[in-house]
């Protein structure tokens, strides 16, 4: 640190200044001190107790709306210029102010409530060489903090020394990154000797390193101890979020604490949300302010005339107020009185009626019962409430991969051994071969695992029989891995793999009879087919990204040595002995099978060595293992040298559980016009797996782009290469419309996208990513992703997918969603429109930063179709109507000023005013906007493309609202005409003219609400009771009210403000009064009525149509993009290594032996919560009969053949019971159809279906043939299917 | 199944299964249909034509006559009189002379379908109304200059005039002015007396009720006296106060024939007070009293004189005086207006259904694009 920085320091004493470099002293609290570095407390909150109300007004006035609103407040209070009363405005007022502050407060005390408890955790800290409670809160900077098994890490720490050996821990990231495989972190050595917290105590050296930022990836740094120096790196590093694992317990010299902390520094800023009706609105209400100007102006114009012309001769009956001495300042000062007048087009109540509307909204989303996960037991929840109409506008959705997408459960699902394949059920010829229960293992292999599903007897039968191959299939997967075992008692065994499929294959191996039991630093142990073997382990081969394979190098006890191989199919096929031809063909075939079905592959072989070729390797090896220049390519290439000439064995195939429902989803989401972009921190090939087995890639697409460039200009040089063969594919395609080919560069018609060049997808990783979101280049990025189908970034950062989205927001102007479920996903989450967090899971952050959270992705189409269409739609009405009627109340007032001296004196009497918002108007259009529906929800799944007037914004835009605005000075006049021309000239019967004020008001008044009345009841497309309730009771409020306004008790009391006495009863008795009432409403709703039918007539929308053929189930529905797999599959890698290297090497040098040579049993039981068990139990949950979802066929036939009911009561709700989903049924064969679903989803596979089909068809007409075709196509990827249902349907 | 468990247990947050919250509620979803809107259109369009007919019809069969005498007749001087200042004192009669050319109320047509509808017509009332133009009695700091607490009769507003009386509230000797304020202080007080002339050449002066009319509500609510009895007469009530500026009378004495049509209960008062909402107005001055003589059946048809006593000055606002006899109907007196204004809507909306049931039938996709 220089001297300038140290002047700098001292100098900024409150205020932090930028640290440039970071200076901690471990146990030395007073030197840390002088810094100022932020404590570990987090405040999230905004308010206190005390500051509460200052605060809180000072932030509601700085809403403009607020502050006009006040301002108007101050000028009624001006005597000369005051044309009404100061309560028409103060009453509104504080009624909105107190509703927003009440929301405000109530939300706080939420952010109170989860600071405080994040802040309390207690941690271990070393406070003079004694291990104290601490609340997290108070941990500072330099502390020393003890951390056990399964703790949350409390700020970023530096590991000084770990209970295990050579300082290693164990750490789970998922909060951070998303990345579930748990990770390696080591102390330096010479920190790692310390040990004991005496020791520790002691331990005075310093930390210099960068300042705080962002980075989670990488940490520079310097030790200076003992007059040494010694580099610090992100290895020595434990960032707050991580779980500690496997880990006993360790100590860390908290670097950075707080705020600081990299999890916070990558959560980004908190953002006030606003949609975009939001700004809309904003906007629309500054164009009224200009509008309300410009009447102002014009009506003060004309009082200066007027007050010129008429007013100075008038002066004898009323002279000027005593400031007034011209007609000038008459003007000015009439500018402002209508001002406040015509204030109301502005309507106070606007604000406060839109968050009550959307208060409502997402109670209904809250209380969402298709919404609520059983399994869980979460409802829905809407956690903010200003969001809701853009749910139904959201045109991209951002999504986290793992836990959103997938459970993050592996399972091994079939196999292909020497050219065989096992696992697939079904026969090609869909022969009734049923559904067998999961295999039993149990009986002959008492360490199988109980949770391991598999339904293939053949296989097992395979086993048995001893096919070599089938054995040594099995011995390879028991073998090559590095996974450690762990075994409480007898048979009891727990592997602790570093990635799920890893762990996957090792399972099945050890059900299949292959049993991997134990590892020592040189052998392996295992029990094959009850007898145990021990395996010398000569050498592991790591994984590593670029090699995509792993190989051990065992001698059985026989002594013979082989190489056992796994990984991805293209580097392994590479390095297969010529003789393996035809059956690598085969396994081919196998493979793309497999990966057409959206699953993890993996080719397995093995090689033999004789001893000479192992002794000239490892001599080889070690000399390239000891090289200190270029280890890894030497390395590298000693590797590649020894895995020639392999046999192949056959190839694996794991399933990369998906979330229930996440194809179908994916599905009518994009058939609504919706873009799914999955940003994960995953491996790419990881992702794209799960990009096929969620049907967001297909091999229907035309071409998938793959840019994985390290430099600026490849990057650059793969999107353009993306872009030139999607316009030339477009080209090729249709020839001849070069026109559209054109026009395609620019702005290209959507119809085009979609259709023929959309079948696009782009891959882009990371380090790619990193270079296409610079500046100059993000544009090209952005047009060439939006011109995909689907689009996958892999290995992101967290701070990177904010990036994208921001990108999205920022250039295409439309809707954005996130969701995700970790840590990682907040940024992502709070930067997009709306963020959806993934509840449910273990950590809340993705939760507590959303705005929405639910525990299933599929209820995303329900969120989206349902609930937002609705909030969208219903907002928009609100809106229109809400203007309407403001500009049909207000404008009266604009044309009087022509008759009465643009004196600004009001048409209404002042109560009137004030309670025309609030009190008479309100209710109906508040129900409305809360219960309204145009079509109803199953529609909305229905035919997802009802979505799209909500993306398009056509429902309430700059247009729609000069519609609106026309439509209510229309109104304004004839409401005021009609009665102009009618009074003006009328007599009561007996003779009492009705000209007089008083009359004309109540006139005008009573036309008025009638007149809105009857719109909103035009507009009212779902007359619930309590729409009836508001539509009348408003009406018998406001007579009921102008009755007792008028009434002489309150006179008697008030003469002065209730001197409309006798008013109502002396108009409303009046012929007259009602035939003039009845012209105007007619005349203004006529035309109303007439444009509607108009509208509907000529340009009905799809809602429109839809509503009016309700009752007709939709015979044919496009089955979209959702075609069935092609025959011929992509030849790609779909292979399965979640993990990282460096794996072998530990294994290899005993490092982490620890396990298995300690005792076990007390490991044992500490680590009953470690993540192995919550595997476990997660899949308890989702086997058979373990809760709630029977898949078994006999069990699930037991809905179509309940007795046929017309409501979706008994059969229905069983069927709801039973697989958690949704179930609407109006009839026999959708409750049957709907039981497919059911079934289907939770199978994963088709046959159970076939039973279902023929049962149902029996009962079912052929009409909904076509509807039981289509759901069978989207939830199962079989043939089988199709054949079935076509023979069913011939019988 | 399907049953809420109550407290704990696996679905223990399960949201209930109410139509309310699962926005299930029973609801009537209208829709337009060409089957609804279309009938609407004709049958309004129907429903307006006969009832602008049915008003038409009624307002041929009232009659009103406008007699401006603001200048004319010997009423010139008066107005040139008036014109410069506001002379109050200085008193100015004149007369005009006009002709009724038929009996009010009509009694001969022509159709049976009028003549039925007649019968249940009010019948030969005639009012005689005064109208004022060009006088604004709707500006905003004009209706503000009233106290209602005062002309109600309360005894501490009468001598504290409300703040909105300035610069009405006090005379230039600090006394408070009652009735107060802009309203008040500029009433209409012309005096205007009707003569007939029948060929014979006598004068029977038209008898007009002056009082019962103004509302029910005004007369017995809104305007009271303050309190008096038999011993404390309503000039001692008024003790302390001072009459409005452009008055020559005191409130107590407004009616020199009837003292109980004095002070703020004044039938003249009470209807001026009742200001009008546009500036061309009229209000009602007197009914016709059909006790005796020619006026039993109505107003004969004939020559007749106005007499005015001319005090109201309407030239500086360059306003018009009239006098307006009129006869009412069911729905009160001529209005050719509303029956228009039917009439026209009414073919409107005939128009338009025409047009929509075209468009309906030629080129409506009315269930042309279910398919879509």
């Amino acid at each position: 640190m220089d001297l300038d920085t140290v002047i700098y320091l001292a100098i900024w004493d409150s205020h932090r200044p930028p640290e440039e470099e970071r200076r901690v002293r471990a146990n030395d609290r007073d030197y840390n001190e002088k810094f100022q570095y932020a404590s570990n407390c987090i405040m999230t909150s905004k308010y206190n107790i005390i500051t509460f109300l200052a605060v809180n007004l000072f932030e509601q006035f700085q809403e403009v709306a607020n502050t006009y609103f006040l301002f108007l407040l101050i000028l009624q209070l001006i005597p000369q210029i005051s044309s009404l009363s100061w309560f028409t405005t103060i009453v509104p007022l504080v009624l909105v102010l107190s509703i927003t502050a009440v929301k405000d407060a109530t939300d706080d005390y939420f952010r109170h409530k989860s600071d405080n408890q994040v802040n309390n955790r207690q941690s271990q800290v070393l406070i003079g060489g004694i291990l104290q409670k601490e609340k997290w809160m108070n941990v500072r900077v330099g502390d020393i903090i003890k951390l056990e098994n399964n703790q949350f890490v409390a700020a970023d720490l530096l590991l000084l020394s770990s209970s295990e050996p050579h300082g290693l821990c164990y750490i789970e990231t998922a909060e951070l990154d998303g990345e579930t495989n748990m990770k390696v972190r080591q102390s330096l050595s010479v920190t790692s000797e310390l040990g004991d917290p005496n020791n520790l105590a002691q331990f005075d050296g310093e930390v210099v390193c960068e300042p705080p930022n962002n980075k989670l990836d990488r940490f520079c740094g310097t030790l200076y101890w003992k007059d040494c120096k010694y580099p610090l790196s992100n290895q020595n590093m434990l960032l707050r979020g991580c779980v500690l694992r496997n880990t006993e317990s360790c100590y860390g010299l908290v670097i950075f604490a707080g705020p600081d902390t990299k999890l916070m520094q990558n959560s980004g800023r908190t953002k006030f949300k606003r949609t975009s009706i939001d700004r809309l609105m904003n906007t629309l209400v500054l164009w009224i302010f200009g509008f309300l100007v410009c009447m102002g102006v014009i009506l003060a114009i004309g009082n200066a005339v007027w007050e010129k012309e008429v007013g100075a001769l008038f002066q004898s009956f009323l002279p000027w107020d005593p400031p007034v001495d011209n007609f000038l300042f008459s003007a000015f000062l009439s500018f402002w009185s209508y001002v406040i007048i015509l204030n109301t087009v502005v309507p106070i109540s606007l604000y406060v009626s839109v968050e009550v509307i959307r208060l409502g909204h997402s109670y209904f989303i809250n209380w969402d019962r298709r919404m609520f996960c059983s399994r869980s037991n979460t409802a829905a929840e809407a956690r903010t409430t200003t969001l809701n109409e853009e749910l139904g506008q959201v045109e991209y959705i951002f999504s986290d991969k793992t836990g959103t997408l997938t459970q993050n459960i592996m399972t091994f699902n079939k196999c292909s051994i020497n050219g065989h394949t096992y696992g697939e059920v079904m026969n090609i010829l869909g022969a009734q071969q049923k559904r067998v229960q999961a295999l039993d293992f149990s009986a002959w292999n008492p360490l199988a695992a109980r949770d391991f599903c598999f339904y293939d007897q053949s296989l097992l039968d395979a086993v048995m029989e001893g096919e070599p191959a089938v054995h040594e299939f099995f011995r390879v997967l028991s073998l090559c891995h590095t996974v450690m075992s762990e075994e409480k008692s007898e048979g009891e065994l727990l592997y602790k793999a570093q990635s799920p499929d890893e762990g996957a294959l090792v399972t099945a191996a050890r059900n299949f009879g292959f049993v991997f039991r134990s590892r020592t630093p040189g052998t392996v142990t295992t029990q094959e087919l009850g007898k145990a073997v021990t395996y010398t382990l000569l050498a592991i081969l790591d994984f590593n990204n670029i090699r995509k394979r792993m190989s051990v190098i065992v001698r059985n006890p026989e002594g013979r040595i082989r190489l056992y191989c796994k990984g991805a199919d293209t580097v392994l096929f590479e390095r297969l002995h010529s003789c393996n031809h035809e059956l690598m063909n085969v396994t081919s075939d196998h493979l793309n099978e497999y990966a057409g079905d959206g699953l993890r592959t993996l080719a397995v072989a093995y090689r033999d060595l004789s001893e000479e070729q192992w002794e000239e390797w490892s001599e080889h090896f070690r000399g390239a293992d000891k090289a200190t220049d270029c280890r890894d390519d030497r390395l590298a290439a000693a590797y590649e040298e020894i895995e020639q000439d392999m046999m192949l064995l056959g190839a694996t195939a794991i399933e990369d559980k998906l979330q229930e429902g996440v194809p179908e989803t994916i599905a009518i989401l994009s058939l609504a016009n919706i873009k799914i972009w999955v940003l994960t921190g995953d491996k790419q090939e990881t992702a794209v797996n799960i990009g096929y087995s969620c049907k967001m890639l297909t091999d229907d697409m035309t071409e998938i782009f793959i840019v994985n460039g390290h430099t600026v200009q490849s990057v650059r040089e793969e999107l353009r290469k993306a872009r030139e063969r999607m316009l030339e594919s477009t080209r090729t395609r249709d020839g001849g419309k070069e026109a559209e080919a054109q026009g395609w560069g620019g702005a290209p018609p959507p119809s085009l996208l979609e259709s023929i060049s959309g079948e696009f997808a782009l891959i882009i990783s990371g380090h790619s990513l990193a270079h296409a979101l610079e500046a100059d280049m993000e544009r090209e990025f952005l047009e060439t992703a939006c011109a995909c189908r689907a689009v996958i970034c892999c290995r992101v950062t967290p701070l990177q997918k904010a990036l994208v989205v921001e990108l999205v927001k920022r250039h295409k102007k439309a809707v954005t969603l996130a969701i995700g479920d970790g840590a990682n996903d907040v940024s992502m989450i709070k930067t997009a429109h709306i963020g959806v967090g993934i509840s449910g899971q273990e950590g809340i952050q993705a939760v507590l930063a959303s705005d929405y959270s639910f525990s299933q992705f599929r209820f995303l189409q329900r969120l989206l179709l349902v609930h937002g269409r609705w909030s969208y739609l219903r907002m928009c009405r609100f809106l229109c109507y809400f203007f309407y009627k403001n500009f049909a109340f207000t404008m009266v007032h604009f044309w009087f000023g022509f008759f009465c001296g643009f004196s600004a004196q009001t048409v209404y009497d002042q109560y009137f005013i004030t309670l025309y918002n609030i009190v008479y108007t309100s209710l109906p259009v508040l129900a409305m906007g809360i219960f309204d529906q145009d079509v109803p929800e199953q529609r909305s799944l229905e035919y997802p493309k009802l979505y799209e007037p909500g993306q398009l914004n056509l429902l309430f835009n700059k247009r729609e609202f000069f519609i609106c605005i026309a439509q209510g000075i229309y109104t304004s006049v004839v409401l005021f005409f009609i009665p102009y021309g009618v009074l003006s000239h009328a007599t009561q019967s007996n003779g009492v003219p009705l000209a007089d004020y008083q009359t004309f008001a109540v006139t005008t008044a009573t036309a008025l609400v009638i007149v809105v009345s009857v719109q909103i009841a035009l507009d009212t497309g779902y007359w619930t009771a309590i729409n009836h309730f508001f539509i009348w009771g408003s009406l018998g409020t406001y007579f009921t009210i102008l009755f007792a306004m008028h009434s002489s008790i309150l006179f008697n009391i008030f003469p002065k403000q209730f001197h409309f006495l006798g008013s109502a009863h002396n108009t409303l008795g009046q012929p007259v009064v009602w035939l003039t009432i009845a012209l105007a409403t007619v005349i203004c709703i006529a035309p109303v009525l007439a444009f509607r039918f108009l509208k509907l007539d000529l340009k009905p929308q799809l809602s429109d149509t839809v509503r009016h053929t309700q009752l007709v189930l939709q015979k044919k529905r496009k089955p979209g993009g959702r075609a069935g797999r092609g025959v011929g599959g992509s030849r790609r890698s779909g292979y399965a290594f979640a993990h990282q290297e460096g794996f072998g090497e530990l294994i290899t040098s005993g490092k982490n032996m620890r396990l298995s040579s300690l005792a076990l049993a007390t490991f044992a039981s500490r680590h009953s919560s470690s993540w192995i068990d919550t595997l476990r139990r997660k899949k308890h949950a989702n086997s058979p009969g373990a809760q709630n979802t029977p898949p078994t066929g006999e069990n699930s036939t037991t809905s179509p053949q309940a007795p046929p009911l017309s409501t979706s009561s008994s059969a229905a709700g069983e069927a709801e019971q039973q697989s958690n989903e949704p179930v609407l049924a109006h009839s026999p064969d959708e409750i049957a159809l709907s039981a497919i679903r059911c079934t289907v989803r939770e199978v994963g596979e088709c046959s159970t279906a076939t039973v279902q089909v023929n049962i149902h068809l029996k009962t079912s007409s052929s009409t909904n043939y076509m509807q039981i075709h289509h759901t069978c196509k989207s939830t199962c990827t079989s043939i089988v299917c199709y054949s079935t249902l076509d023979r069913a349907l011939i019988l | 199944m399907g049953k809420k468990q109550a407290g704990t247990g696996p679905l223990s947050r399960r949201p209930d299964n109410s139509a309310f919250k699962q926005q299930r509620l029973p609801a009537w979803s209208p829709s337009l249909t060409p089957q609804t809107v279309l009938p609407t259109f004709y049958i309004l369009s129907l429903v307006c034509l006969l009832l602008g007919i049915w008003l038409l019809i009624t307002v041929e069969y009232t009659y009103e006559l406008k007699v401006d005498y603001t200048d004319a007749g010997t009423c010139e001087q008066c107005f040139n009189l008036r014109k410069h200042a506001i002379d109050s004192s200085t008193p100015c009669k004149c007369t005009v002379s006009f002709h009724v050319p038929k009996t009010f109320p009509r009694v001969s047509f022509q159709h049976d379908v009028v003549r039925l509808s007649a019968r249940c017509l009010p019948q030969g009332d005639v009012f005689f109304y005064y109208g004022l133009r060009n006088f604004h009695q709707n500006l905003r700091r004009y209706m503000d200059s009233r106290d209602d607490a005062q002309m109600v009769g309360r005894k501490n507003n009468l001598k504290a005039p409300s703040s909105y009386c300035a610069p009405f509230d006090y005379d230039a000797n600090g006394k408070p002015i009652a009735p107060c304020g802009a309203v008040a202080n500029s009433m209409f007080n012309d005096s205007l007396t009707v003569m007939y002339n029948p060929t014979d050449g006598s004068k029977i002066q038209v008898p007009l009720y002056r009082k019962g009319i103004a509302w029910y509500t005004d007369k017995n609510v809104k305007f009271r006296n303050p309190p008096t009895n038999n011993t404390f007469s309503l000039q001692q009530a008024f003790e302390g106060t001072t009459r409005p500026l452009y008055w020559q009378r005191p409130v107590y004495e407004l009616d020199d024939t009837d003292s109980n049509n004095n002070g703020f209960i004044n039938d003249d008062l009470i209807v001026w007070m009742r200001e009008a909402a546009f500036p061309n107005f009229k209000k009602l001055y007197g009914v016709l009293n059909r006790a005796q003589g020619p006026f039993t059946e109505g107003l004969p048809a004939g020559n007749y004189t106005l007499s005015i006593n001319y005090n109201f000055p309407v030239e500086p606002f360059r306003g018009r005086k009239e006098l307006v006899i009129s006869m009412v109907t069911w729905f009160g007196g001529q209005n050719y207006f509303l029956p228009i204004a039917y009439l026209v809507t009414s073919g409107l909306i005939l128009v338009t259904a025409v047009v929509l049931t075209t468009v309906f039938v030629k080129v409506g996709k009315k269930g042309k694009n279910m398919e879509e």
